[in-house]
């Protein structure tokens, strides 16, 4: 673990989406970074949005297909002039087919520092149950 | 925008244009990077974090995208003519039950330098991060800033 710990970030463009499925302004889409991962309880995905905003997040969970999409404001005034530019900004917007039944009422979603931190428990039947084998 | 500079293009109206014609020009060397099969597909320095650099007449502005990086965990030095930015980001663990399906988000150190064109006042740097995003504003010192001249 220390030794995936000391090493160095390296740069990972961000990936455009090549085929935006309903996109009706200009401008560039990007799938954010995500991890996903299950317990037996509720599915958590952690998805890295920098510059969205709470109010600029949408999520949206319909018929096991989940969207999430976030917008961005421009970044720079008008009067400014670019020096050096290596990062593009724009949406990001990325689905996922959810196999487990999820309980909306449940879902909570948090965003920190351009982290967007979403817990999706799983239904009660769809828990795994232990099953009690009674000897007679 | 480089080209820009070098032709001494006036930029009245035309920045928007500008602007696009530059990222066409990302994308194509994105490109060529990708069918030549190199690592190489963008002019950036290849180090984390990539760096948008813009300048008013007043100040330099520094901006990164740092997701999950707490402002505490950022050291930011400059000097007279850069700029240093290095941390760490960490990834907590989830517990020893959790099964991952999509597994993206990279933790790591990193460290990135940024020589700036002109002198700056070090003394008034501002730097502030908002979700997930650096910005750096660092001050042009007196001599560096352009001057309007009225003709009499």
């Amino acid at each position: 673990m220390t030794d995936k710990e000391s090493k160095d970030l390296q740069v990972k463009p961000k990936q455009e989406l090549t085929s935006p499925a309903e996109q009706t302004r200009p401008g560039v889409v990007f799938t954010p970074s995500v991890d996903i991962f299950e317990t037996d309880h509720e599915i958590t995905l952690l998805a890295d949005m920098p510059g969205v905003s709470a109010d600029n997040l949408t999520i949206d969970l319909r018929e096991n297909i989940l969207t999430l999409t976030g917008e961005v404001e421009p970044f720079e005034d008008a009067n400014e002039e670019d020096i050096l530019i290596e990062y593009e900004i724009g949406k990001y917007h990325r689905q996922f087919n959810l196999s487990s039944l999820i309980d909306q009422s449940k879902i909570d979603a948090k965003l920190n520092d351009g982290v967007l931190r979403l817990s999706l428990p799983k239904v009660e039947e769809v828990k795994p149950r232990k099953i009690e084998i009674k000897t007679g | 925008m480089f080209y820009r500079k070098l032709f001494n293009i006036p930029t009245w109206g035309l920045n928007r244009s500008f602007r696009d014609f530059d990222r066409l020009r990302r994308q194509m060397d994105e490109l060529y990077g990708a069918l030549s099969g190199g690592n190489l597909p963008m002019p950036t320095a290849g180090v984390f974090p990539l760096t948008n650099v813009t300048e008013d007449t007043e100040n330099y502005y520094v901006r990164a995208e740092l997701p999950g990086i707490k402002s505490g965990e950022l050291d930011i030095q400059v000097t007279s003519e850069g700029i240093s930015i290095s941390g760490e980001r960490k990834i907590a663990e989830e517990g020893n039950n959790v099964r991952y399906h999509r597994r993206e988000r990279e933790a790591g150190k990193f460290s990135r330098l940024i020589n700036l064109p002109g002198k700056v006042d070090i003394n008034k740097v501002e730097a502030f991060m908002e979700n997930g995003i650096l910005k750096v504003t660092i001050p042009k010192s007196e001599a560096a800033k352009p001057r309007q001249i009225t003709v009499r």
